[in-house]
């Protein structure tokens, strides 16, 4: 049990960091956002050229063959200036699936330049009507010879209007609500069939609707087996999920921070509104939820690689419930204490507090991982023992 | 970073288990699986268990008695004693007097206070709070006068816990009311039992327990060898031992206990056709806090392995004490809604009219709403965090109505 950052680790923090403060301050954000692409190919590129897109992937396949917590302590890091490259979709997602179920041609194929930033991925899985349930899916993949023909819709695509390719979620056999009968398929994003709508997000990130009209797609860019891509599904949006708690977790202190520096300098009534224990002692719920949600934060990180899927489910449950509630009461606290210039567009914080909220949303909200911790077997199993 | 335990670690843990499940006498054992509530007697019973088998001071040095072991087996043996339900232990002696002796009581204390606190001979109880002083510890009036080689004590401490049962005291008292008042206290071991002057006076809590006394003090003779650190230098170790307290009473282990005794009342409680665990929204309110308290217990964690490392008590060791308590009275407020009508029972209900488990509920449901006033009240906890980690400015002195 040792919860101390490694001298390698250390280095990775202070790397990170130095190219935050350096490139990448909320000031390279506010340029991109609203832009079509709204991140930036050379950043990307450099992020490939300084290893960070490597660390999870095994080194037979090009990877750094780092650990989940490696990856969570720069995406922590790129949490505190709102970095926007698309991390979470390439390389948490469509990455992590690819290299979990990819056979050598596909990781060499749509992988390796992934990890060395010359191209980004997606994953389509979500659908108007599916809400945080992965086996609700109306896309069908219906055999053609080899071949398959996607039809269907997708939603809220994560960099699907900036991909290379597109991993989609279709179902090639059973009913809307089965879990068995999940395909997934590697898609081009220029592929005959396949229209692509460019959706704004809240936060200023950009993301995209998918329609899919007899989309061909042959065998050998089928992932994995067929039709039994449910349970990856679910190891790939648990390990968002925990991403989603890194980056939350550098922009909820980032945020904090900046709230408690305001209310050391703002003044009224000729004092510092700091001074006021109202606000002292709110501050004091903020920076508990803050250090809890840390908390949280590292177990899922390193649970996130635990091989027994009760075991990572029941802490990244536990840590996306308390980004979300904990995290919640932060960022809305965050706004009330900053005043009028909280909600005014030229501040930043008004960009984490968005941020924060869409990263709430995504992966399973607060009920979303309530309900699914409840349905654990160990939930009961410990009902049963103890006094 | 590394959560996962050894294998070596995991046999410990084993051994612990086993030991744990043959240690205990038959009628505490039937009461531990009941989830009953232990007396002090039982308790006390239960210390010289663990003390015959070296086991009753995980966190003592060897050389005074500790069993040696790391920050991972002081967790694991911890969960082992939470999951087989034991007694408390009285934390005065073992927990709080006993580390600061060891860290500052000379040479002569150590070897007359020490080894009775590690067997259980020596109850202590403590001496902080007074009618008026309470979060503001430092208007602590109980005088300490110089008297050739002893101190002569006159006033009055409250809140003393388990006073009634306790052999010790220790008592912070007014040495110097010169310059700044955290400057004039010291820190003073006094015989409970054997000192003429010294009056205990429990009374009754809402729980239905003489949990807390009163206790007085006229006249009362303490020997100056008594004193732990420098005259009027009581402050900076009192704060010390507050910050170790402020870990310990987080309670996490103990809320974790009751989560479980909660999913099992719900399990063995019919609604229906099936039963409260079933019931969907039932689940979800358990859900929640304990996924709450999972992350509390991390924070709990993460202070443990940093203090084994050497490291100062961080960020993280400072919420537990705020938020360990809030998630534990939480948890004790869901359970009182489990028992539906039985929660309205009282401990001295007939047996056959209510288990013994659930006797105890409501009463420890009422005291456990001390959690959040002892050990600085969570509003002091508040202004802990605000003032020495968050750097906020201190507020415009408080003016006197003209």
């Amino acid at each position: 049990m040792n919860f101390e950052l490694s001298e390698e680790q250390q280095i990775l923090v202070d790397s990170v960091q130095r190219f935050v403060q350096s490139d990448s301050t909320v000031e390279r954000f506010r340029k991109l956002r609203g832009t079509d692409q709204a991140w930036d190919p050379e950043i990307w590129a450099r992020m490939g050229e300084m290893g960070w897109l490597s660390v999870p992937f095994p080194e037979e396949q090009g990877g750094f063959g780092g650990s989940f917590v490696d990856l969570a302590l720069i995406l922590e890091q790129l949490g505190r200036g709102l970095v926007p490259e698309p991390i979470i979709p390439s390389v948490v997602l469509a990455g992590g699936l690819l290299s979990r179920l990819g056979n050598a041609e596909q990781c060499e194929r749509f992988l390796l330049p992934v990890i060395e930033g010359r191209s980004s991925l997606a994953l389509a899985y979500a659908e108007q009507q599916s809400r945080y349930d992965l086996a609700d899916c109306l896309t069908r993949a219906e055999p053609d010879g080899n071949d398959y023909r996607l039809s269907g819709r997708k939603t809220w695509v994560l960099n699907g209007h900036a991909a290379d390719h597109i991993l989609v979620v279709a179902r090639s056999a059973g009913d809307q609500l089965d879990r068995a009968g999940l395909s997934l398929f590697i898609l081009d994003c220029d592929a005959p069939g396949l229209s692509i709508t460019r959706v704004s997000g809240m936060d200023g990130q950009r993301t995209a609707l998918l329609d899919l009209q007899d989309v061909q797609v042959s065998a050998d860019r089928v992932l994995g087996p067929i039709g039994e891509a449910h349970a990856d599904l679910e190891w790939a949006i648990d390990r968002a999920a925990a991403a989603a708690c890194a980056e939350g977790q550098g922009a909820i202190q980032e945020l904090f921070e900046r709230c408690v520096s305001y209310l050391k300098q703002r003044e009224q009534f000729g004092v510092p509104i700091g001074s006021f224990q109202a606000l002292q002692h709110r501050a004091a719920d903020m920076f508990a939820e803050v250090e809890l949600c840390r908390s949280c934060m590292i177990l899922a990180a390193i649970q996130a690689d635990a091989e027994d899927p009760e075991e990572r489910a029941a802490e990244i449950s536990a840590a996306k419930f308390q980004l979300s509630e904990g995290g919640w009461f932060v960022q809305k606290n965050a706004i009330q204490l900053l005043g009028g210039i909280g909600i005014t567009d030229e501040q930043d914080e008004g960009l984490f507090f968005k941020r924060l909220r869409v990263l709430q949303g995504l992966f399973g909200d607060a009920d979303a991982h309530t309900e699914r911790y409840q349905e654990l077997a160990r939930f009961d199993a410990e009902a049963r023992q103890g006094a | 970073m590394d959560m996962s335990f050894t294998t070596e670690q995991l046999a410990f843990r084993d051994e612990v288990r086993e030991w744990v499940a043959g240690a205990m006498p038959p009628e505490m054992k039937r009461k531990a699986d009941a989830g009953a509530v232990f007396a002090t007697d039982e308790s006390l019973a239960w210390h010289k268990i663990l003390f015959e088998k070296g086991w009753v001071a995980p966190h003592w040095p060897v050389e005074v008695g500790g069993p040696g072991w790391d920050s991972a087996q002081r967790f694991l043996f911890q969960e082992e004693l939470v999951r087989a339900n034991t007694p408390e232990l009285s934390p005065f002696g073992l927990t709080m007097v006993g580390p600061l002796l060891i860290q500052y009581g000379t040479e002569e204390q150590k070897q007359r206070f020490l080894p009775p606190i590690l067997s259980g001979e020596e109850i202590w109880c403590q001496g902080y709070s007074e009618p008026n002083a309470g979060s503001d510890l430092a208007a602590l009036q109980l005088r300490a006068d110089p008297d050739g080689e002893d101190y002569v004590l006159n006033g009055q401490k409250t809140w003393t816990t388990y006073a009634q049962y306790a052999d010790w005291i220790f008592v912070l008292c007014r040495t110097s009311s010169e310059g700044k008042r955290q400057e004039g206290i010291s820190f003073l071991l006094a015989d409970l039992k054997n000192t003429p002057g010294i009056t205990v006076k429990p009374f009754l809590t809402t729980g239905g327990t003489y949990a807390f006394s009163e206790t007085w003090f006229k006249d009362a003779r303490v020997p100056q060898a008594n004193r732990v650190g420098p005259e009027n230098g009581g402050w900076s170790m009192a704060k010390a031992l507050l910050g170790h307290e402020r870990t310990a009473i987080g309670g996490v282990s103990e809320s974790g206990r009751w989560l479980q005794m909660l999913k099992r009342i719900a399990r063995e409680t019919p609604v229906g056709a099936g039963t409260l665990l079933d019931d969907p929204a039932f689940r979800r309110r358990i859900a929640r806090l304990e996924m709450r308290h999972r992350a509390v217990s991390m924070a709990n964690l993460r202070t443990l392995a940093a203090a084994e490392l050497g490291h100062a008590p961080g960020a993280e060791s400072s919420i537990l004490k705020l938020v360990g308590t809030e998630i534990f009275q939480e948890i004790t407020e869901l359970t009182m809604d489990a028992l539906g009508h039985n929660s309205m029972g009282w401990l001295d209900s007939d047996e056959t009219a209510l288990p013994e488990r659930e006797r105890y509920v409501a009463s420890q449901f009422n005291y456990l709403r001390a959690t959040t006033i002892y050990g600085g009240s969570n509003e002091v906890q508040r202004n802990v965090i605000s003032k020495q980690i968050l750097g906020l400015p201190s507020g415009a002195p408080a003016r006197k109505q003209s």
